[in-house]
């Protein structure tokens, strides 16, 4: 059996956005295989639509992206597919299909690409339950997990075809801290274990800290930092220093220097059931 | 295809850009139905999916239509007899049943009454898939959308729809008899027997082949509007679902008739 390499993500001048609106602009930077590169930023700067263009489900404005030798531009259809079956992808709310159970969620791609029987299939699809803690929840429907249950157990399907490539939209968003926590530390047992190229999209910067070996910072249209992480943590850029060290921008917001609404111009008076004493 | 909002345009540009819009939305959605057909027989997977679509589409249409052919069986028997009684002609009112079933109502019915009942849950089912990512997913692990979702919804509307009419003639006809001779007390050999001599083979192929043309209309209908719910101009998110059901329920009735009525002509 031959070892799979887990390869390189190379931008080379790239340019994301959707249509014709471009939201980053010239992204040079090479996300090094075997490791886990956060892709940091603030709301709305584009760190989604980045993954949705390495994911090839957005085609790029300009520039390419490379995977390993593979220009995403240049794959023809058998390329792609290929590739796609190499991937794995957690995303933002876990994207469970709402009408299989979880163990049909997570088997999914085995019964789509592979020629394994149903007592295998069972079988891994068991193993990478267990290994995100959700080995007894094989016949629950999404809809009855909580939302961290539904992230975990779509880590378990990106990882069913244990893939050299782990993609992870925002997986700590919206988790509480020590669930956050727990998924860090479980992204980082599977790169120890599985070796392989993860890129994390996120905003959480304690998530940042704990798991990220290389850091790309995307923000005013452009990519504000590519390196590692002590680099960041050294640097003096105003912007990723408040970003950093997550302290507001100074403003004088006009909604703070409004009076308060009065209770006279409400519809209902409620005034009696709010009033002290 | 549908496109992302666009700022507010004069009323002859609206004009272009609505026939556009409709020339470019024509053309994928034939360019759908062709890649949801060329899906069927992708793979042996597809077999149970249809299996569990025919369940969705035929089975649990099953009391709807049994009613709405009921129902629709005793009107026109209870119409067709006062017409007739008019002429003396009570005696054919087996054949005028059975002839405006088979041939109009039948498949037009049974069409419509699907698309309410299943057509609007196709499209509601596709939509939430998508502005939940679910779609999105699909893609990434390298399963094609449009076969997992679209095609055997297809080819269970294919088998179910031709079934589902049989069904709603034979129920309507009981009605009919229910109405004409139980109720006003025509004769009963003289119903079944004018049905016999009046109905010839190319009516019941004629109904046959319309209740194929709405089953490929309403299912690529319901299916393309669900699809392509994210880039829908008028609303976002579970708006632009109930919109996308809303439009799709609406346009695969307005196809059924005009296409029922193109048929009509050429059939017979």
């Amino acid at each position: 059996m031959t070892q799979e390499i887990t390869p390189d993500i190379r931008l080379e001048g790239l340019t994301i956005g959707y249509g014709k609106t471009a939201v980053v602009s010239d992204i040079n930077a090479v996300l090094p295989g075997g490791k886990i590169s956060v892709i940091l930023g603030g709301s709305g700067c584009g760190k989604s639509t980045l993954l949705k263009h390495i994911l090839m489900l957005q085609p790029a404005l300009g520039g390419r992206i490379m995977i390993g030798a593979h220009d995403l531009a240049e794959l023809d259809r058998r390329g792609m597919h290929c590739l796609r079956q190499r991937m794995g992808v957690l995303f933002q709310d876990g994207a469970m299909l709402g009408s299989l159970t979880l163990g049909d969620n997570v088997a999914l791609p085995l019964r789509e690409h592979t020629r394994l029987d149903e007592k295998t299939i069972r079988e891994r699809v068991l193993a990478k339950l267990a290994l995100v803690g959700l080995e007894d929840f094989y016949d629950y429907y999404p809809n009855e997990l909580s939302g961290g249950m539904r992230k975990r157990a779509g880590l378990a399907r990106g990882m069913v075809m244990d893939p050299p490539l782990l993609f992870c939209d925002e997986p700590t968003s919206g988790l509480d801290p020590v669930t956050a926590a727990e998924l860090d530390q479980l992204l980082l047992e599977l790169k120890k274990s599985f070796d392989m190229t993860m890129v994390v999209v996120s905003h959480d910067l304690n998530s940042m800290r704990t798991i990220a070996d290389h850091v790309m910072v995307l923000g005013e249209g452009r990519v504000l930092y590519n390196g590692d992480l002590k680099g960041l943590e050294a640097t003096t850029d105003e912007y990723l220093r408040r970003f950093l060290d997550r302290q507001a921008q100074a403003r004088t917001s006009p909604r703070l220097t409004m009076p308060a609404l009065d209770f006279k111009v409400m519809k209902r008076d409620c005034s009696k059931y709010l009033e002290e004493g | 295809m549908i496109h992302g909002r666009r700022p507010q345009l004069s009323p002859i540009a609206h004009l272009g850009d609505a026939t556009l819009r409709f020339v470019g939305d024509t053309g994928a959605m034939f360019l759908f139905l062709l890649e949801s057909t060329a899906r069927i027989f992708s793979s042996l997977g597809q077999f149970q999916k249809t299996v569990r679509q025919i369940y969705f589409i035929g089975v649990k249409s099953l009391s709807v239509i049994t009613l709405i052919g009921l129902f629709t069986g005793m009107v026109i028997g209870l119409q067709m007899h006062y017409a007739l009684a008019k002429f003396g002609a009570e005696g054919f009112l087996g054949a005028a049943v059975a002839l405006s079933l088979v041939r109009e109502l039948g498949p037009v019915l049974t069409a419509i009454m699907i698309t309410g009942r299943a057509g609007s849950s196709m499209t509601a089912e596709i939509g939430v898939m998508r502005i939940s990512e679910q779609v999105d997913a699909l893609r990434v692990m390298d399963i094609n959308p449009v076969g997992y979702l679209v095609s055997p919804k297809l080819a269970a509307s294919i088998l179910c729809f031709p079934i589902l009419t049989a069904f709603f003639d034979l129920v309507g006809m009981a009605g009919g008899y229910l109405t004409g001779v139980l109720l006003l007390g025509g004769n009963s050999g003289v119903y079944f027997y004018r049905i016999q001599a009046y109905m010839k083979l190319s009516d019941v192929t004629g109904g046959f082949y319309k209740s194929l043309v709405f089953a490929i209309v309403v299912c690529t209908v319901c299916c393309f509007m669900g699809y392509y719910t994210h880039t829908r101009r008028d609303a976002v998110g579970p708006e632009a679902v109930s919109q996308a059901t809303t439009a799709g329920v609406v346009t695969s009735c307005i196809l059924i008739l005009l296409s029922d009525y193109i048929m009509t002509s050429l059939l017979f």
